[in-house]
């Protein structure tokens, strides 16, 4: 028999040998193979653009060619018009996906808890989802006047479904054994909910969440083009005064600035929190 | 050592002198209603003394599973009393840690829910890792450990219950034979320093010939007890000695001859 040393030398050696090797990449190394797919992708979609405006498709005062529009891009940000735009915008944006963000996990954490509500509401959140949000606008407008509160109003209406659904897939998705696990070590109810329940929903309801912002700001930016409100410039603004002046150039920029912005957000927030969880949870290879 | 005939339902009742730290008493359980029922357990009668090392062995489908989750209060019973005296804990076959969490996490969850105050809990965590071998891998999330280790987290985690009564169901079922004697040693140990009570499930005969003070062989369909065997073997037992694999011959025997009887229903 072994004594207890020999057991813990074996123990440890056994460790060594089972635990899986992860390659060390640096971290240079690493943005850049995260970089240069994107890059390359870019160079394509600007090289296509520039090809087919060489073609002659279309006029140059119709389709202008990326080196014009980016000229006209930095005019605009030079000049502060699309610098106060993107302010009041996503002043609108942060102020919009905050109350949808509540309502939506408000809503979720109920639904989720109680069953009847689950069946009496649980498949009308998946389909108000369905519901494109520009068709609420008409409604939002008659109950609000053309003001920035109707444009929130749709913005809560568009992305409230897909945070709450977040939630309750989450919730619905928890292994079981999970749950048993918990209740084995005593949990009761509100110990159960948040040691267990809410941490196993998590990566779910990040996953509605981020959704949810792609929601957000798409009937914003429907919201902006149809709400017009008097000497407040916006994004959306901006874009259907380009339209009434048939400015290619300035439409093409204000495109770009919204594109832009709805990435950025998407990948350094949202992304990032992802990979974090799911780095944390080991549902990610670290390459990637 | 008693092996008495399978077909005459056993009654395993603890010795007289030790009282039982838990008791079964006609506990039925049976699961769905009207033709589609099944009954797991019918009737079972079980008693375990304090300090003792149970194993149950049985076929599939013989109910082990839910007599622990029973025990564990997971579950209630169709008709019976179960009793324990003191705290249960439950070590499944899974390690079902929380993935959220660190390895020291998990324990310390399991400190918290047990109402340790905050500022204990760091140095009880530290001290429950040591026990297990893992004091180097506080940090580590579960799915950066081996099978084995996770397994050991999950018993660190169940020792920081401080139960009276370690219940197992089949912990090291999934676990390479190495990785598997190194934690039957480690499980001895474990229960020789702090003498808990532990009911360990398994189908694998020698490993609960190797472990127990008293194998208990379950029929299948309904679960009762069937035969009652106390390992005389002196500890600390090999899994591969002579004397384990004689015993375990004879008790496999009488499975197989439980087992049969269904062939023949």
């Amino acid at each position: 028999m072994a004594t207890r040393e020999t057991l813990a030398r074996q123990v440890a050696g056994l460790d060594a040998l089972d635990i899986p090797a992860t390659p060390v990449v640096g971290r240079r190394l690493r943005l850049w193979r995260a970089a240069w797919p994107k890059l390359a992708a870019l160079t394509i979609v600007l090289g296509l653009w520039q090809a087919v405006v060489w073609s002659g498709w279309k006029p140059d005062y119709l389709l202008p060619g990326p080196a014009a529009v980016f000229s006209e891009l930095w005019e605009r940000l030079a000049d502060g018009t699309m610098v106060t735009a993107v302010g009041v915008t996503l002043r609108r944006a942060a102020l919009g996906f905050s109350l949808a963000f509540l309502v939506g996990a408000a809503v979720g954490s109920l639904v989720s808890r109680v069953a009847v509500l689950r069946t009496a509401v649980g498949s009308l959140i998946t389909g108000l989802q369905t519901m494109p949000s520009i068709a609420w606008f008409p409604l939002a407008i008659m109950l609000f006047k053309p003001t920035e509160a109707a444009i929130l109003f749709v913005m809560v209406l568009g992305a409230a479904p897909a945070i709450a659904n977040g939630l309750i897939a989450g919730t619905d998705h928890i292994p079981p054994l999970l749950l048993r696990a918990g209740k084995v070590l005593g949990a009761r109810p509100v110990a159960l909910y948040r040691h267990v329940i809410l941490p196993a929903s998590l990566p779910s309801f990040v996953a509605g969440v981020k959704q949810g912002w792609a929601f957000s700001w798409r009937s914003l930016m429907a919201g902006e083009l149809l709400v017009i409100i008097a000497h407040r410039h916006s994004i959306g603004e901006q874009l259907e005064n380009a339209r009434t002046l048939a400015a290619a150039e300035w439409i093409m920029a204000t495109m770009i600035v919204i594109l832009v912005i709805g990435i950025l957000v998407d990948a350094l927030v949202f992304g990032t929190i992802d990979r974090v969880i799911r780095r944390r949870w080991g549902l990610l290879d670290t390459a990637g | 050592m008693t092996v008495p005939a399978a077909s005459a339902p056993f009654t395993a009742l603890a010795p007289p002198e030790a009282a039982p730290v838990l008791r079964v008493a006609g506990v039925s359980k049976v699961f769905g209603h009207g033709t589609a029922a099944v009954s797991a357990l019918d009737g079972l009668e079980l008693e375990v003394s304090r300090g003792q090392f149970v194993c149950l062995v049985g076929a599939s489908g013989c109910g082990k599973s839910t007599l622990l989750h029973l025990l564990a209060g997971l579950d209630t019973p169709t008709s019976g009393t179960l009793r324990v005296e003191g705290r249960t804990a439950l070590m499944f076959q899974e390690a079902a840690l929380f993935p959220w969490l660190t390895v020291a996490g998990n324990v310390a969850l399991a400190l918290r829910l047990r109402g340790v105050p905050r500022r204990e809990r760091p140095g009880l965590v530290h001290s429950l890792l040591e026990m297990v071998h893992l004091q180097g891998f506080a940090t580590r999330r579960p799915h950066e450990l081996s099978g084995g280790m996770r397994q050991r987290v999950a018993l660190a985690r169940a020792l920081a219950q401080d139960a009276d009564v370690l219940l197992m169901d089949e912990p090291f079922g999934s676990l390479d034979a190495m990785t598997r004697d190194l934690l039957h040693a480690e499980l001895e140990r474990l229960w020789s320093d702090r003498r808990f009570t532990v009911l360990f499930v398994t189908h694998n005969v020698r490993e609960a010939v190797r472990l127990a003070d008293r194998v208990l062989v379950l029929t299948s369909r309904p679960g009762r007890v069937a035969a009652c065997i106390d390992v005389e073997i002196p500890r600390p037992r090999r899994i591969e000695t002579p004397a384990v694999s004689a015993l375990a011959g004879e008790i496999t025997e009488q499975l197989a001859r439980e087992v049969q009887r269904h062939g023949h229903a």
